[in-house]
């Protein structure tokens, strides 16, 4: 039985020794954050009077010690990173889903709606990042989930204008002439025929808005316009760090190591799948 | 040429005008205003104050005046920093941020495509492993941890650069730079690496070494010109990069420049100053993007047509 191209696929990307190592990492990592505070019998923003700025001892309570509130830094870390995280996945995949059927609409649908669509996203584009974030999570109030709207709005115009260019060529083969001939709505076609078929090229590109999407947050909770004390994300608590480096680095260094392990293991698992999944690696 | 470059910077126009209107009216919509969150003041100075800056005009009325203003480069007061106007603020940050982001471009540019041709010409030899290694760190280490660190390293331990500020000419510009530039290099270089390496493959360059030019031509007149196309689209959203990378740069390095003001004119909804740094970098964004298109469809000329 001939496999499919997904199956094959699937098996170019075990072959990547470096995207596989890659991905168990960050299993790894993410099984970490998320299973980790359970085995502590405080939350991260606990705080333990007599182990203030506790050092690392990894066979205390505190196994890597506590910050200048006593709070256990390791615990903090791991439920920074399930915010920072659970953005990251869940921001790509709505930047995603919202990129894919836009350009999708917007390429079969061709002409003046398409050319309005589009000047849309340029508009966007001419927009600097920072502001546009900053300005949105404003307009909504601050907040996590402001945030989480604010970056996925920002980031959701390149998956449309890869999907739409797709769309576009996809839009004048023959299949979807067919598709029309045997009165198929638009709305169907776009959504059976059209989405599907640009799915593949999503999730190569869309891999690679999971790091955008933890950076953003990160960035801007660094700035201290994201995540607020006493919650913990990686990125406020990476600012939290900075300013005690002098003195204690490993405020710094655990959070920040955690999230460049993070970004550099999405990073290969991006590249592996863009390899694997890639048309023109299919020669 | 001509048509292509006026049709793209009337576009470029109109994507600055609904920058401006869009900017605007969100920033009203904004719950909270410049001057709620102060002390408690009597409702009658409260309104004189709110008088004294236009702010109890309907909203359209506000718009039209901030047009006006701008038409004759009038960027408003700044509701923050009394007695300064926007146009003083910037004026006074843009040189600094200017500097920064010029010297930046200028090294990632210049670094990034030596080093991606370093390795695209010896692949898998140590100059190509060393920038691989320095590629991945580039972009898995994000500038807010590299900033510190590199203030911890070179200037508290080892004394050798100034911490922050912009008080000992060059030297207090080599760490904000060359952190800046360095997400870029990485990029660059691995752009540079693929296409360079896929442009020596081509048909074209067979024939050309075929006639017997020497590898440095081939190199200049045949392979870099294409190899660079990718590079050079990637200079729009580098400069996107660098504005976001700046605010950060300036914020941890304490540096006297426009993006530094932007956090906290935001958070204090200084409606002017925010308009004015949103014009200012968006002006720059779209400038050169439109740059990026005009130099693409030049070296390109299947481009010019599309």
């Amino acid at each position: 039985m001939a496999r499919s191209p997904f199956r094959l696929a699937l098996a170019r990307f075990l072959k990547n020794r470096m995207a596989v190592a890659c991905t168990l990492l960050l299993a790894l990592i993410v099984a970490l954050c998320f299973l980790g505070p359970l085995f502590f019998p405080f939350t991260g923003e606990d705080s333990d009077f007599d182990n203030i700025s506790a050092p690392i001892d990894l066979f205390s309570a505190h196994p890597f010690g506590t910050d200048d509130f006593g709070r256990d830094l390791l615990v903090r870390v791991m439920e920074g990173g399930q915010v920072s995280l659970t953005i990251g996945f869940l921001g790509a995949l709505a930047a995603g889903v919202i990129g894919t059927l836009y350009g999708a609409v917007a390429g079969f649908a061709g002409g003046r709606l398409d050319r309005l669509m589009m000047a849309a996203v340029e508009v966007l584009y001419g927009f600097p990042y920072v502001i546009l974030v900053v300005l949105l999570s404003m307009l909504l109030g601050g907040g996590n989930i402001a945030l989480f709207a604010a970056i996925v709005f920002t980031l959701w115009l390149t998956p449309a204008t890869i999907v739409r260019a797709q769309a576009q060529s996809l839009a004048r083969r023959e299949f979807i002439e067919a598709a029309r001939a045997g009165g198929m709505t638009n709305t169907a076609i776009v959504l059976q025929h059209i989405v599907p078929n640009t799915m593949v090229l999503v999730l190569v590109y869309g891999s690679l808005l999971v790091p955008e999407v933890i950076l953003s947050e990160s960035f801007l909770s660094f700035l201290g316009i994201g995540i607020k004390e006493p919650q913990a994300s990686w990125g406020n608590l990476i600012e939290a760090g900075t300013a005690q480096m002098e003195t204690d680095l490993r405020l710094l260094a655990l959070p920040g190591g955690l999230l460049a392990l993070v970004l550099f293991s999405l990073n290969f698992i991006a590249d592996g799948l863009r390899d694997a999944f890639d048309p023109k690696e299919r020669l | 040429m001509i048509s292509f470059v006026a049709k793209r910077l009337w576009s470029g126009l109109w994507t600055l005008a609904a920058l401006i209107t869009l900017t605007f009216f969100v920033m009203r919509l904004v719950p909270g205003g410049p001057f709620s969150k102060n002390r408690k003041i009597s409702p009658e100075v409260q309104a004189n104050i709110e008088a004294a800056f236009h702010l109890d005009e309907p909203v359209w009325r506000q718009f039209l005046r901030y047009l006006g203003g701008l038409v004759q480069g009038d960027l408003g007061p700044s509701l923050r920093f009394r007695d300064y106007s926007v146009n003083d603020l910037i004026g006074s940050g843009l040189p600094y941020s200017l500097t920064l982001g010029f010297w930046a471009i200028l090294v990632a540019a210049a670094l990034g495509i030596s080093l991606g041709m370093a390795g695209a010409l010896r692949r898998n030899g140590p100059v190509d492993w060393a920038t691989g290694a320095f590629g991945v760190m580039g972009i898995a280490v994000p500038i807010f941890i590299l900033g510190p660190l590199a203030q911890l390293y070179f200037s508290l331990h080892l004394g050798l650069l100034p911490v922050s500020g912009w008080n000992d000419g060059i030297r207090s510009l080599i760490l904000p730079v060359l952190i800046l530039a360095l997400p870029n290099v990485a990029y660059i270089s691995r752009l540079t690496r693929s296409s360079l390496i896929e442009s020596l493959r081509e048909p074209h360059i067979r024939t050309a070494r075929a006639k017997g030019i020497g590898p440095w031509r081939v190199l200049r007149a045949h392979a870099l010109n294409g190899a660079l196309l990718p590079v050079v689209a990637y200079l729009g959203p580098a400069t996107a990069g660098l504005i976001t990378g700046s605010i950060l740069i300036e914020t941890i390095f304490a540096l006297p420049g426009v993006g530094r003001h932007f956090v906290d004119a935001a958070l204090n909804r200084d409606y002017p100053l925010v308009m004015g740094i949103t014009l200012l970098y968006g002006g720059f964004l779209i400038l050169f993007n439109i740059l990026t298109d005009i130099t693409r469809a030049w070296m390109d000329p299947r481009l010019r047509h599309g």
